[in-house]
């Protein structure tokens, strides 16, 4: 079975300008909505105090605000979380009351009226603890980048590193702006998918890589720009399927992993798409703008490992 | 050309394959619902225990599925919760206060598999249900303590040496002591710099001279603050029963305490949050209570109120303080009344029996001490506490208190006298702590976690197994064979690594390291296509594609790899379970994706001439 099979090298960098604006377009769309709305910031980087109840019935909100009002909890968010019957509810922090004593606090006032209410989660964060994580994940997403510009220039060559960070810094802000624009809630758990998005769409960029630096040791003759047609062309295939493949556990971890790891199966859901176009579009088209030619590939006299073995597998 | 396996690489396969399914067996049986019982301080467990227990449970017609005793525990196992419940009830009434009872899961691993260290994946909070805490030491209040301690000592060690000063005081940093003339300094100086070389003295002027703590010092204090509280949350989280506490140190001031599988968070959260610490000290009889009432408290004295709030007045001096105490038990006396039992330590002995020298006939007060965190935070934004002090009792020392230990009577019910004992057996902390951070997860959302979980990774399995037979039929199947045996691999490797838990980002991790394990093999397949469609010959294909997509594999999962480093590194809690999970995967996909796939395709194409192949 085939399902992508080419005969003729497709002509990928034809579009490359057109991607380029495209791509400039999502990253102002992106950059604008972060600045302006930033980001709906979960629990883990706001600090305050969540809490997750089960009712046997279809809860209804109306009635748990009125309770919580007229216990003191005015600012309360609350919601619906996955099924009718849970209810997720929200509190900033506070001034006066002790903080990890609020969960139990409004357990209480939501059992007063006599209701079945089944403690779920209870999840309190200081709000120092908070900035801290926010300033540990900024950072972690920064050293990512940089030790995979490293290690990419230290196998390949800088255009070719530069060119697979561009792109993997495209992913990431327009991943973030995504969540921006649909204000969804950004959690550590999200935090976590964009830095696998970060290490999903590297895996991409350096498959295509790797074949465009093959491609400039075999075909000596032929233009920068040809070389990416024909090595995107080759590695079209297989793209598609990995792609493919990670998509359609994603669509599993999305529909049936329930509510607790919707953000995180959204986040990668669409970074992994985001991911296999900019490695497309952006990694290789930026790597040929920036002169990439078979020269710059040549001295390092590219050694494969396992090439001068014999095979290991 | 033919494609040949080795012997011996058989052989490797095979046995990775068998090590890895073996220490994953252990998941398949499940947990027993069980009543654990650990002694208290001053019992131990003994085959005599075990008898107790077997035969209280023979007597409450309780059915045991195993009652086995190690490391001196002893383990019951039932069949349901119900009788779990049942179990402990009795068990606690039989044993009494000395042991601790709590309910458990402990897996049901077969002995043999045990004994080859075959365990089930730990499962994280939200899998599994409990509490997380995350502590903060209040700094602020050690250090200050410790001054308050030294201003104490530079006035002993002149009064020792006979050296006459004008005065000794607290200043925020430092303590600062007023000389008479530039003599005596002299002489006190160069006494103090001997007696304390953790301290850095200096002269100023007007025959003042000030120390403040050197770095070290200052460091040291900072570790035996949070040591010490370790330490008090450990005795605190053993007297709750819980089955497997961790309790860990996280950078310089906080502490981690998580519960696993615990039900009543709120009890829980009072009595690990609770700081108390109890003074002895005499009643200043010299003053009139009254007067003092009236604000004329005269010098060396405090006002303190006892629960009624009745007005006492006490000598500032401390006789002794409860981090002396050893252990406290609450009980009734000869009336009938309940009193609290406290035993301390040599030290604490020699200070009561030195304070209440010559003091016999005159009453003493316990102070109670609590330190409340209040809502607002000081300009370091750290927590400010309030130091709450009540009198809980007033006893006339009727002869000298030494050595062994004393009683506090007038606690009011026994209710408040045994949560006294448990508060003073848990001793006094030096610096208040404060919960910064919480995750309580019930143990329904827990098992509901587990099951969506499971869900996800079937169901994502399942569509990239019929995927691959479909896309690659022959080689499509070896590749279902080792993404399964990548599976079995990754809960192998969880199982053996005794730090790896499993949560529910973990369980997204498997899903995730489905979808791209098979990266490595579309990348390897595709080759042979490739090859192939340029003309070669199937053996020749598959010895090439192996081989050209090795270094593109290898870059590409390092690459990912990298990633996943860096999350472990910064991760908490959910995180680093999701970065575990992928960082094993990416290893294990290699392994099954390259090695184990080229070991099958060269068994069943690679040793025979052959025109076409099943790609």
């Amino acid at each position: 079975m085939q399902i992508l099979n080419f005969k003729e090298t497709v002509n990928f960098m034809k579009l490359r300008v057109p991607a380029l604006f495209f791509s400039a377009a999502l990253l102002i769309v992106s950059l604008f909505s972060l600045f302006t709305n930033s980001l709906n910031w979960g629990l883990d980087f706001t600090g305050g105090t969540l809490i997750e109840v089960g009712y046997q019935k279809p809860a209804k909100l109306d009635h748990i605000r009125k309770q919580l009002e007229a216990a003191g909890f005015a600012d309360a968010v609350v919601q619906n979380f996955g099924t009718s019957e849970d209810v997720l509810i929200r509190l900033a922090p506070r001034e006066g009351v002790k903080a990890s004593k609020l969960g139990d606090e409004v357990l209480s006032v939501l059992r007063e009226g006599g209701d079945q209410v089944d403690m779920r989660r209870i999840e309190f964060v200081g709000p120092n603890v908070g900035d801290e994580l926010a300033e540990q994940g900024g950072l972690a997403m920064l050293t990512a980048l940089l030790c995979i510009m490293l290690y990419v220039t230290l196998r390949f060559e800088w255009r070719l590193a530069l060119s697979s960070v561009i792109a993997l810094a495209h992913d990431v802000i327009i991943t973030l702006g995504l969540f921006s624009v649909l204000q969804l809630e950004f959690d550590l758990t999200v935090l976590a998918a964009v830095l696998a998005v970060i290490g999903y769409s590297l895996n991409d960029t350096i498959v295509v890589f790797d074949r465009i630096r093959e491609n400039f040791l075999k075909l000596r003759k032929t233009e920068p720009p040809e070389v990416a047609d024909i090595s995107l062309t080759q590695t079209m295939s297989r793209t598609v399927i990995t792609s493919g493949t990670t998509l359609l556990v994603l669509a599993a971890l999305f529909f049936k992993g329930g509510a607790l790891i919707h953000g995180f199966a959204t986040a990668l859901l669409f970074g992994i798409f985001i991911g296999t176009y900019s490695s497309i579009y952006v990694a290789s088209a930026i790597a040929i703008m920036l002169g990439l030619s078979k020269e710059d590939l040549m001295p390092t006299e590219v050694e494969k490992e396992g090439a001068d073995q014999d095979p290991l597998l | 050309m033919l494609n040949k396996t080795p012997m011996w690489k058989y052989l490797m396969v095979f046995f990775v394959l068998a090590v890895g399914a073996l220490y994953a067996l252990p998941n398949i049986f499940g947990e027993d619902h069980a009543v654990q019982i650990s002694a208290g301080r001053n019992t131990t467990v003994t085959t005599q225990t075990l008898q107790t227990v077997e035969q209280s449970l023979v007597d409450a017609r309780i059915d045991t599925k195993r009652v086995t005793m190690e490391n001196q525990q002893i383990l019951v196992r039932v069949k349901d919760s119900e009788s779990q419940l049942m179990a402990k009830e009795v068990l606690e009434k039989q044993l009494g206060g000395d042991y601790y009872v709590a309910m458990n899961l402990a897996p049901d691993t077969p002995s043999w598999l045990a004994s080859i260290g075959g365990e089930p994946i730990k499962l994280g909070l939200d899998l599994r249900g409990g509490v997380h805490f995350l502590m903060e030491v209040d700094m602020n209040l050690a250090m200050s303590k410790a001054l308050e301690d030294t201003v104490t000592s530079f006035r002993t060690n002149l009064r020792e040496e006979k050296i006459r000063y004008r005065g000794v005081r607290q200043l925020d940093d430092s303590v600062e002591v007023q000389f008479r003339d530039q003599e005596t300094l002299d002489q006190g100086l160069s006494y103090l710099k001997s007696r304390n070389p953790d301290w850095l003295f200096e002269e100023e002027d007007n025959l003042v001279v000030s120390a403040k703590m050197s770095q070290q010092k200052v460091l040291a204090i900072r570790d035996y603050a949070v040591k010490q509280n370790i330490t008090i949350m450990r005795n605190r989280v053993n007297q709750l029963g819980v089955a497997e506490p961790l309790i860990q140190r996280q950078g310089a001031d906080r502490i981690v305490v998580q519960l696993p599988g615990i039900q009543d968070t709120a009890r829980a959260k009072e009595i690990l949050n609770a700081t108390a610490t109890l003074d002895f000290r005499l009643l200043d009889t010299e003053h009139d209570v009254q007067a003092a009432v009236a604000g004329r408290i005269p010098p060396g004295a405090d006002l303190v109120k006892d629960q009624k709030g009745v007005p006492y007045l006490l000598q500032k001096k401390v006789m002794m303080s409860g981090n002396h105490i050893i252990d406290a038990a609450s009980s009734l006396d000869e009336y009938g009344r309940p009193q609290v039992n406290i035993s301390v330590d040599s030290e604490g002995g020699n200070k009561m029996s030195l304070g209440t020298k010559g003091n016999i006939g005159k009453p003493m007060a316990t102070v109670f001490i609590e330190y409340k965190p209040l809502a607002e935070r000081d300009k370091n934004d750290k927590p400010i506490f309030e130091k709450v002090e009540q009198i809980i009792s007033v006893a006339t020392i009727q002869s000298r208190l030494g050595g062994g230990g004393f009683r506090i009577t007038g606690v009011g019910s026994p209710q408040e006298a045994q949560n006294l004992a448990l508060l003073l057996r848990a001793g006094a902390l030096i610096a208040p702590i404060q919960i910064v951070e919480e995750r309580t997860v019930g143990p329904s959302l827990g098992q509901e976690n587990i099951d969506l979980g499971m869900q996800a990774i079937i169901w994502g399995f399942v569509l990239v197994l019929a995927f691959m037979a479909m896309y690659y039929r022959g080689f499509g199947l070896v590749a279902n064979f080792a993404l399964a045996a990548n599976l079995v691999l990754i809960v192998g490797v969880m199982s053996l690594i005794p730090g790896a838990t499993l949560t529910l980002p973990g369980m997204a991790g498997i899903v995730l390291t489905v979808g791209m394990a098979v990266d490595a093999n579309v990348l390897i397949f595709e080759r042979i296509r490739e090859e192939m469609r340029d003309g070669r010959g199937p053996q020749q294909s598959i010895h090439q594609g192996y081989d050209s997509a090795f270094s593109t594999i290898l870059d590409a999962n390092i690459t990912t790899l990298i990633a996943a480093i860096i999350l472990f590194a910064i991760g908490t809690g959910p995180i680093k379970g999701f970065s575990v999970t992928l960082a094993i995967g990416i290893i294990t996909s290699m392994f099954t994706a390259i090695v184990v796939t080229r070991v099958i395709v060269n068994a069943v194409w690679g040793g025979k001439r052959i025109d076409k192949l099943s790609i």
